[in-house]
């Protein structure tokens, strides 16, 4: 039997770590919301955008490509064996489209580029942070939302766009190749990725990367700006910008999915 | 003119400042001195907004700072140029574009102007003009200190200076450079300042009048002659470790003439 008091006690402090997350939640969400306004209205500052899309979009393109291509090929190798299997191999085309432009592209480009951009962003706000960077724009009359969180949000809302379509584009390349290894001729691949290249599943997979990148650059801002604590602090947040953005894009891609789903009533 | 007007503070279940009260006149150098952590620097953050305070008033000319719009506050900052602990430059940035800061943002004037009025600045605190280029981090720390001064100076041309901790971790002769400097800054310019330290040698070097802060509250207030005198246990506590430093400090001072009250110091020691 649990004593009265030890109960009263563990429900005040669960109660006490709900409001907090609760409040979390309220800041974060109105950071985002103010993010957004300003990220739309003018003044613009042109050259942190190109720098930050720069930043994103080049700085990523790599390893999204090769993370792609080895994944779209490994993704193949699964489907060939199964199709092949049941005699259906034909439909390797139409299997790759609907599995990476639908879902694993858009996830695979955000998981990666999540990990490089949170972690970048929220070291640099943070070390802005613990050098009163940020306050010493505050006192010199600039909106730092304005000046450091909305270039990269839009950096992120133009890069990671375009990096989920060349990313989707070199995972089904891949698989086109491994589809030879089943002999699976690339005319017969094509046709079946042609075919199941429809409005509907580009509009699955590509709105996602638009939540994705409000997602990573609030939570990677967030972080960055809450940072305390000097050098350890900024470690910490930076852990957790990654591990959140992370976590939060397979959230996202999950409830996406689902509403988009509904709104096209499949 | 600033007045502090029985200010409190807390952050989470901690009371940082306890009804604190002063008044910084125009023209003059009002000195923040105390123990680190003693709530100096947050009186700085609550005259420019980046903080608000839980009770009390902070005016600038008989206007509440705490109760403006933001625009207003935006406007009222515009008249301050504050120095950080560390200076805070943009390490992102150069020299050039740190001290050309806000007149970047304001867009109004051609970069070929900006450039002049930046070089202007940096020989205003004694620096190379060549300086420009280079990156913050390739600076000494006196000099970074400087280029934040310059900053400070180069924003808007404000009549109100704020310094926090300015010649903290430098080698003596770059503090010595520093604390000149704000006196010039004050005599040249009539600038209206307010440094924060824990430096009582600097203290006593350019302060018209000083403010000890103990624990959030306001020890003692007074001119630099008046605190060598006050005995209060704390006073007396505080300044015991830096007495030499405090009769050389104001021994310099006295000697300088500059103010017709100093030349009555009495320590009753000897520097």
């Amino acid at each position: 039997m649990i004593p009265y008091t030890v109960a009263v006690e563990a429900l005040l402090v669960i109660g006490n770590q709900l409001r907090r997350l609760v409040e979390t939640v309220q800041d974060v969400v109105l950071f985002c919301v103010t993010v957004l306004k300003s990220a739309f209205r003018p003044p613009f500052y042109r050259h942190e955008i190109l720098e930050q899309v720069h930043f994103a979009l080049v700085g990523s393109l790599g390893i999204v490509m090769f993370s792609s291509l080895v994944a779209g090929q490994a993704l193949a190798i699964q489907l060939g064996r199964e199709l092949t299997r049941t005699g259906t191999k034909s439909e390797l085309g139409h299997m790759m489209v609907i599995s990476v432009v639908r879902a694993l592209g858009p996830v695979l480009t955000g998981m990666v580029v999540a990990s490089r951009m949170s972690a970048g962003i929220t070291a640099e706000l943070g070390a802005m942070r613990s050098s009163d960077q940020i306050d010493a724009m505050v006192a010199f009359g600039t909106d730092p939302i304005k000046r450091l969180v909305a270039p990269r949000m839009i950096g992120l809302l133009i890069a990671l766009p375009v990096l989920t379509i060349l990313g989707d584009a070199l995972g089904v390349i891949g698989g086109g190749f491994v589809g030879l290894a089943y002999h699976l001729p690339l005319q017969s691949y094509y046709n079946g990725v042609y075919k199941y290249l429809t409005p509907s599943n580009l509009l699955v997979g590509m709105i996602k990367p638009f939540f994705f990148a409000v997602l990573i650059a609030t939570v990677a801002c967030w972080k960055g700006f809450t940072s305390a604590g000097g050098a350890k602090g900024v470690g910490v947040s930076t852990t957790h910008s990654v591990v959140i953005s992370s976590v939060g894009i397979l959230v996202t891609d999950f409830i996406c999915t689902k509403l988009i789903f509904r709104l096209l009533q499949w | 003119m600033i007045e502090f007007r029985n200010v409190d503070f807390w952050i989470g279940d901690r009371q940082i400042l306890d009804d604190v009260s002063f008044t910084v006149p125009r023209a003059q150098t009002k000195v923040i001195l105390g123990p680190s952590g003693s709530g100096k620097s947050t009186i700085l953050r609550l005259l420019i907004g980046l903080w608000k305070p839980d009770a009390g008033a902070i005016l600038v000319d008989g206007e509440d700072v705490t109760r403006v719009t933001p625009v207003r506050l935006q406007q009222i900052r515009r008249r301050m140029g504050i120095v950080f602990q560390q200076g805070a430059l943009f390490d992102s940035m150069t020299v050039g574009e740190n001290v050309g800061y806000t007149l970047l943002e304001d867009g109004d004037i051609e970069e070929d102007q900006i450039e002049g009025t930046v070089r202007s600045y940096l020989s205003l605190v004694g620096l190379n003009t060549d300086l420009v280029d280079r990156m913050p981090e390739e600076l000494s720390g006196g000099m970074q200190r400087r280029v934040a001064i310059a900053r400070a100076l180069a924003s808007r041309d404000p009549d109100i200076l704020l310094y926090d901790e300015p010649t903290t971790g430098l080698d003596p002769q770059s503090a010595e450079r520093i604390t000149d400097l704000i006196l010039r800054l004050r005599d040249t310019m009539g600038k209206t300042a307010i440094m924060v330290t824990h430096d009582i040698p600097d203290a006593f070097k350019v302060a018209d009048r000083i403010t000890v802060v103990d624990h959030g509250r306001v020890a003692f207030e007074g001119t630099p002659v008046e605190l060598t005198a006050a005995d209060t246990p704390f006073i007396g506590e505080f300044l015991a470790p830096f007495r030499k430093s405090v009769a050389a400090a104001s021994q310099r001072v006295s000697t300088r003439g500059r103010r017709a009250g100093d030349s009555g110091l009495n320590l009753g020691g000897t520097s």
